[in-house]
């Protein structure tokens, strides 16, 4: 079972790597979006370095969303969907490693290039290493929220545009904490009670969001 | 055994039952249910209406037993552009349990030779075929082919249907949608045309279902 789990693992990811630019979508809006704050606030340190962690935090939230869209919608088209119904991988460890490969392919960049991109917009160093460490726990549940968020919509035309109004307000939360535990870092203040929270909120997305995704693509194929 | 689609009853007292190496072909105009009643038996869709039984043991005790023992293969063929033929194989093979595709499945409908090309330089008909050496590549007892032939020549066709008689030699069980195009030795023939109901019909049927059994 373990295996067969890391085999539909690496296909996704064997597919996201062949499937070419695509993949790097969302590193690349990343890095736009969070250059485009300095140009248009103006290259105040003080007020950037004010604005970082909220600025970083926000377009990671809309570039987590860019590729969501496609999660299964692929697999749906092409008949892949009903087929892995029929296999032995229960559906809820589909989701699952589903959304394993799309962090892989898109949370774990996006952690790996905010640092450069907080840099630029003058956050301390303490900040730096809690930004990562909040990266880290929070764009798992990005990607698990929006598993369900593209189970829901993947049986409907321009489902792309629904999966945001679904998924955004639900990563409210993720937001506010993590913002929360890089103003604490930056400030002193503190960052445990924020980033104890992510990590329970990643917990609970681990066990509810493949649950809520599964049934969701259960009514789909029927 | 009875299908409601989107509120339009598709068929219903339909009723039947196969020994191993026993094959029963579907046969009906468009939209009689061909699909919707593969798709049951494939647990894909609910029916309506009545049962569905393995060895005498309703399946919907052990979804996943059911699962496991069947394949089904319908209009989708599943084939990702972006994995070679062996590739796709070898991942359905995984993922239905088995260690890795068993041998031979490429040369038994002919695609060996396409081996190490990517899914998106296949034709329809190879992309089909590539879709049935599922078949061969993860064993399992009972197929479910949803028009299998449909985008095949005349070479492909023949050497399904001596895969179905060599799958019914070894004890499995075949049941095959079809506007006609395989003849099958034997196999039983379910006219889904005759069940076809209407929907002030259903209303006084409504306990009415057949049961379907499905013996090994």
């Amino acid at each position: 079972m373990v295996g067969v789990f890391l085999r539909l693992v690496g296909r996704e990811l064997t597919l996201a790597v062949r499937g070419g630019i695509g993949t790097l979508m969302a590193v690349v809006f990343f890095v736009i979006a969070v250059t485009l704050f300095p140009l248009g606030v103006g290259p105040e340190l003080g007020l950037l370095s004010r604005i970082a962690p909220g600025a970083v935090w926000v377009a990671a939230l809309l570039a987590a969303l860019l590729s969501l869209d496609r999660l299964f919608v692929a697999d749906h088209e092409d008949g892949s969907l009903e087929q892995l119904m029929l296999g032995v991988l229960p559906i809820e460890f589909v989701v699952l490693a589903k959304a394993v490969a799309h962090w892989l392919t898109t949370g774990l960049p996006l952690a790996a290039a905010a640092p450069v991109l907080a840099l630029l917009l003058n956050m301390s160093v303490d900040g730096l290493v809690i930004l990562i460490v909040s990266l880290l726990l929070g764009t798992p549940i990005l990607s698990l929220i929006g598993a369900v968020g593209a189970a829901l919509t993947v049986g409907l035309r321009r489902g792309g545009a629904l999966i945001a109004l679904l998924v955004l307000p639900l990563y409210v939360p993720v937001l506010i904490f993590g913002v929360g535990a890089v103003e604490g870092a930056v400030l002193d203040v503190g960052v445990h009670a924020n980033l104890s929270i992510l990590a329970g909120g990643l917990v609970g997305a681990l066990v509810l969001g493949p649950l809520a995704a599964a049934a969701a693509l259960r009514m789909t194929v029927e | 055994m009875a299908c409601i689609r989107g509120e339009r009853p598709v068929f219903s007292g339909v009723s039947f039952s196969l020994e191993p190496g026993g094959a029963l072909t579907l046969v009906g105009p468009n939209g009689s249910g061909k699909s919707s009643l593969l798709r049951i038996l494939a647990v894909l869709l609910k029916p309506a209406g009545g049962t569905l039984t393995w060895e005498g043991a309703p399946v919907d005790q052990d979804w996943t037993a059911h699962r496991q023992r069947l394949h089904y293969v319908g209009h989708l063929d599943a084939v990702k552009p972006t994995l070679t033929a062996t590739e796709n194989l070898r991942d359905w093979a995984r993922f239905r349990g088995a260690a890795r595709a068993a041998p031979g499945a490429l040369e038994a409908l002919g695609i060996e030779e396409l081996a190490d090309v990517p899914g998106r330089f296949l034709s329809a008909g190879q992309r089909r075929r590539l879709a049935l050496a599922r078949l061969l590549a993860a064993p399992a007892p009972l197929w479910l082919l949803d028009e299998p032939t449909v985008t095949l020549d005349a070479d492909a066709s023949a050497r399904v249907t001596a895969m179905i008689a060599a799958h019914r030699t070894d004890g499995g069980i075949a049941i095959v949608a079809t506007h006609g195009e395989i003849a099958l030795d034997g196999a039983g023939r379910l006219e889904l045309g005759e069940h076809a109901v209407s929907a002030d019909m259903l209303m006084t049927e409504a306990d009415g279902e057949s049961e379907e059994e499905e013996q090994w």
